[in-house]
């Protein structure tokens, strides 16, 4: 994998890969909404229950989004290469666009469901922190000038942000709880719902790889930029 | 004396004398404790449902007060460097400065908060609650503090930066110490305690650490 941290390889394989993860992306969310539109109308939450397909994933992803950022880190405190820093940078937006999408559809459902759009209850509440955590991050990123500082001070963030995560939590849960378990391992799913959702999910995945394999070759040529404007007299 | 001891009292001396945080950070939570009745009316039931929660986040954001100075002045004036060459490793002297921002705002504050829990009609068993976790739940606030006062050294806003950075992760020990005090109004016991224990433990534990390799990167 540290082959390809390099900025130029990366570059090229990014290059490589990007039209596959795109259409990959399309596909599967393509297939996941009009499966997820047809399916019928659930027993307890009538049409609403398709608010699910586009709620579940985001969240989804906004969890994987801090994981990715979280092993980044890690590279770029042990490795100190510049591709961790970046990558870490680039996707902490996209997670917390996914966190956003992911309170704000649940509020939408909520209303319907709870008759409420926002109820102080387990995981409504640390997707809140979550989202916080997301913006302290990138409020860290951006206000230390000097950028192998901003990347290290903003690395160490992460990482203790990803060891209280879980206590979050807990604690949180600990709390209250009203939102419904898990429910997709478990198999409580009908197949006929479950599929748009596999689908969904796979396409937001898919999608949050797109956006940041752009980010992280915006980045690059951005700071490739800067250093030609730098050379030149 | 040991340096580390030397560290620990000379943090104490400057928290106490002119500029320091100590007596700031006591009459802030002070008054923000006397400002919510204000808000929410005089009647004793409902302030003594609220209290574990409102003093809770009170002494939380009156340590936040004094956290962005914990390492700054010591930087600008270059005794953070002096520090970090002494014999001491800036493990230990995070520690230290850990304890005196701890005994200086964290300890005052649970001190204090018998009175200010009487002040809003709890019982006894409960401000005995408050006490213990406000004892046992303020070093967090103190060593979590740590981290983010290092991270955002030698920033001119750094002092505005900091509560967005640990507030989220300090939610915890908000959550199990409002909770200790809520349950034990009910008259119930439950495990927050416990709880918040572990939780203090782990972060004064490691704490020191992390705003260790904070501090690094600022010291070149």
């Amino acid at each position: 994998m540290l082959r390809y941290a390099n900025p130029a390889k990366f570059f090229s394989l990014s290059g490589m890969l990007l039209p596959f993860l795109a259409a990959g992306a399309a596909l599967c969310v393509a297939l996941g909404l009009c499966l997820g539109f047809t399916a019928p109308p659930d027993y307890q939450q009538g049409m609403t229950v398709t608010i699910m397909f586009i709620h579940v994933p985001a969240v989804i992803a906004a969890e994987l989004a801090y994981g990715a950022i979280a092993v980044a880190s890690i590279f770029s405190l042990v490795n100190r290469h510049p591709l961790a820093d970046v990558a870490a940078r680039t996707a902490a937006p996209l997670g917390a666009l996914f966190t956003a999408l992911g309170l704000i559809t649940g509020a939408l459902w909520g209303r319907p469901m709870w008759g409420t759009y926002w109820q102080w209850d387990g995981r409504l509440t640390s997707f809140l922190l979550l989202l916080f955590l997301y913006l302290g991050y990138m409020a860290l990123w951006n206000a230390i000038e000097d950028e192998t500082k901003a990347a290290r001070a903003a690395a160490i963030l992460a990482l203790v942000g990803a060891a209280d995560i879980p206590v979050v939590k807990f604690s949180v849960d600990w709390w209250t709880t009203l939102h419904q378990g898990e429910s997709i391992m478990s198999g409580q799913i009908a197949p006929i719902f479950l599929k748009p959702l596999l689908a969904m999910i796979l396409g937001y995945q898919l999608l949050f790889l797109t956006l940041w394999f752009i980010r992280i070759r915006t980045a690059i040529l951005e700071r490739r930029a800067r250093s030609l404007m730098q050379a030149a007299p | 004396m040991s340096p580390f001891s030397t560290l620990l009292a000379r943090d104490l001396r400057l928290s106490v004398r002119e500029g320091g945080g100590a007596a700031l950070a006591l009459g802030f939570f002070a008054l923000v404790a006397s400002l919510i009745p204000l808000g929410i009316g005089p009647d004793l039931k409902l302030l003594a449902r609220v209290a574990g929660g409102i003093l809770w986040v009170a002494a939380v954001l009156a340590a936040l007060l004094s956290l962005d100075r914990l390492f700054q002045g010591d930087y600008e004036d270059g005794s953070l460097d002096i520090i970090a060459l002494s014999p001491l490793p800036l493990e230990l002297g995070a520690a230290a400065k850990i304890a005196a921002h701890w005994l200086s705002t964290g300890l005052p504050l649970t001190l204090l908060s018998p009175l200010l829990g009487v002040m809003f009609g709890l019982p006894g068993a409960a401000i005995q609650t408050l006490f213990l976790s406000l004892l046992i739940g303020t070093p967090a606030v103190s060593a979590v503090g740590a981290i983010g006062a290092s991270l955002t050294l030698s920033l001119r806003r750094g002092g505005l930066i900091l509560p967005i950075l640990i507030l989220p992760l300090l939610s915890p020990a908000v959550i199990f110490g409002a909770g200790s005090v809520a349950t034990a109004l009910d008259g119930l016991s439950s495990g927050a305690l416990g709880l918040l224990a572990a939780f203090s433990l782990a972060a004064t534990l490691l704490s020191p650490f992390v705003a260790a390799a904070g501090l690094r990167l600022h010291l070149n």
